[in-house]
């Protein structure tokens, strides 16, 4: 919905954010395939995407070494790092908009870890009934049946305390903490060091079939999400004004929340828990462009994207010859603006309880 | 529009568990006519209106909203059809006052183009235009309930039910929303208001439905229905019931030592 006495300024304001947004993420893209320990000038990186799609130039590389770094390890890395920390940001913003509350987010009321729980036991287990899927599938599972529990303890009469919310996700993230412990436990060394890698959340390693994947299930939630845009804006009056203006709250909560597990546990299974990142994005969306659901969600795609792409960027440089796991970085960024976000609604009246 | 049945209501009984709240209510809601439902607190006045929404399934009788069971109807042509305002009003995230109001246009998409001039006739009716830049949020009771109700405005729905949409305003808003709610029942809909203010209700009203212990005690024209009688042994509290010099409505006075 547009604001009221200058529509056109806040559609301004949108179009210079995606914009300005868009480039940024481009200028990471090309950064982040040439950084590394084989660097490759950003007009070679240009270049070759450019001849990916049959268009020619002087500036695409001529060695075979550079381009298989850059299709064969480089590419699948940031367009994973792009897709994960667009899915976990939309995510966030779903979680937000049904939950009535800013800081429902995954990795907050323990989503993400119950989505790891998931991806661990397919592999200590060593499940697979769904083939090359099996830890995509069981992420999802694993996501799914958190949402609906930290849905069903947090909400009392149609209103969701943050409170209750935040100690929910406490509760969740100690239970799923332990299960993904005994799991280790109970798995040989490689399933272990596989665990550990989900705690800390790393793209290290992403191939184009997972991309796929991640890809494929995303556009798919996400374009529901976007459909269902107009209907969070309404949900934020209230659960029976939503529905005196013709929403049907629970189908929209229950298609919402499967949306959100599938984002959350398709992003989970193949780079681990990333927290923050859609407490971060959508929150700074909201102050740059209103909470219109739309935006939010448009902007929060490209801006979660984006944030992850550097974020990674900056995993894999940061020091020197060696990979930071990218979830360790989130976490050190996003924690601190949790806590300033804490504050900075308490010292508003009333909060947002 | 003018002239038919918008409710009918037979037999109507509501029950929470063990508690009784509404029991053998029949009521008919024509088009054309201002409704005031009164009674005391825990009457089952905001559980009747939550009948007529739709929001609450009588556990005995029958709705019919035009001649239709209420139940048989969509969320989609209810939302075209009625606009509500409820006691409480909150909104989440920093939606601006226009964003509120705009909202509810909702039911409409697609199905109508003047959503803009009925956003700016709403704002201005509910007298809430020096509002609409502000974050809903940051609004007083009184504020947030003149905007809300330009929300219900701008539904422009053919039945409007409101309930205690006086109890955060000053005098001079409260007399506005009751005006406005008679000049949309003068326009051929269909309005009911819950209120507490007696004096209020009998002002603008057409008709005053008195509920009490969950049954209908009354119902009627204001001077037939609220007389001193009746509302002391409703309410259990000595009253004295005036005629308004100039309309010759009732005003209801507590008798005080």
């Amino acid at each position: 919905m547009t604001a009221g006495v200058a529509p056109e300024r806040s559609i301004r304001r949108r179009t210079v954010v995606y914009l300005a947004t868009a480039i940024l993420l481009a200028a990471g893209i090309l950064l982040s395939a040439g950084l590394g320990q084989l660097p490759i000038a950003p007009q070679e990186v240009a270049g070759s995407l450019l001849r990916a799609v049959g268009i020619h130039t002087s500036w695409a590389p001529k060695d075979l070494l550079i381009e298989q770094t850059l299709w064969q390890i480089r590419f699948p890395r940031v367009v994973m790092a792009l897709l994960v920390g667009a899915l976990l940001s939309v995510a966030g913003a779903v979680m937000q908009a049904i939950f009535g509350n800013p800081l429902a987010e995954p990795g907050v009321v323990g989503v993400s870890s119950g989505a790891a729980v998931g991806a661990a036991a397919s592999i200590t287990l060593g499940l697979t009934a769904f083939g090359s899927w099996t830890t995509a599938i069981l992420a999802f599972a694993g996501g799914l049946v958190t949402t609906i529990l930290v849905y069903t303890t947090a909400r009392a009469q149609g209103r969701t305390e943050a409170v209750t919310l935040i100690l929910t996700g406490i509760a969740v993230n100690a239970f799923a903490g332990a299960a993904l412990a005994l799991l280790m436990f109970a798995g040989d060394t490689a399933s272990r060091e596989q665990i550990v890698f989900w705690q800390l959340g790393s793209m290290n390693g992403s191939r184009w079939p997972e991309v796929l994947i991640v890809a494929v299930v995303g556009a798919v939630a996400v374009a529901v999400a976007l459909l269902l845009a107009r209907q969070y804006d309404l949900l934020s009056l209230g659960d029976r004004t939503a529905a005196h203006l013709g929403v049907r709250v629970e189908r929209l909560r229950v298609v919402s929340i499967v949306v959100v597990a599938l984002m959350t546990g398709v992003a989970v299974a193949f780079v681990g828990i990333i927290a923050f990142v859609g407490l971060v994005v959508p929150h700074l969306v909201r102050m740059l462009l209103g909470p219109s659901a739309r935006s939010l969600l448009i902007a929060s795609f490209l801006g979660g994207g984006t944030l992850l792409v550097y974020a990674d960027l900056l995993a894999r440089t940061l020091v020197p010859s060696a990979d930071l796991p990218i979830g360790i970085l989130t976490s050190l960024i996003g924690g601190p603006f949790f806590y300033w976000l804490i504050r900075r609604s308490r010292r508003r009246a009333g909060g947002w309880a | 529009m003018t002239g038919g049945i918008a409710y009918e209501l037979r037999g109507v009984g509501y029950r929470v568990g063990e508690a009784t709240i509404l029991r053998d209510v029949s009521l008919e809601i024509p088009y054309g006519r201002l409704l005031a439902v009164v009674g005391p607190n825990g009457a089952g006045k905001s559980s009747l209106l939550g009948i007529l929404t739709g929001d609450l399934r009588p556990s005995e009788g029958a709705v019919a909203l035009e001649g239709r069971p209420l139940h048989a109807y969509t969320a989609r042509e209810l939302a075209r059809t009625r606009g509500v305002l409820l006691q409480s009003n909150q909104v989440a995230f920093a939606f601006t006052a226009y964003e509120v109001v705009e909202m509810g246009r909702a039911p409409w998409i697609g199905a109508r183009e003047d959503d803009e001039p009925l956003i700016r006739d709403a704002i201005e009716r509910a007298d809430v235009a020096h509002l609409t830049d502000r974050a809903f949020s940051s609004l007083s009771g009184g504020e947030r309930a003149r905007v809300s109700f330009a929300r219900v405005l701008a539904q422009d729905t053919r039945i409007v039910l409101l309930d205690e949409p006086t109890a955060a305003l000053d005098l001079r808003h409260q007399e506005d929303v009751l005006a406005l709610a008679r000049g949309l029942a003068r326009r051929g809909r269909a309005v009911v208001v819950v209120v507490h203010d007696l004096s209020l209700a009998a002002a603008y009203a057409d008709e005053v439905a008195i509920i009490a212990g969950g049954r209908l005690v009354a119902r009627g024209a204001p001077e037939d229905v609220m007389t001193a009688e009746r509302i002391e042994a409703v309410y259990e509290t000595p009253v004295r019931v005036l005629s308004d010099p100039d309309s010759g409505r009732p005003i209801v006075l507590p008798r005080r030592a």
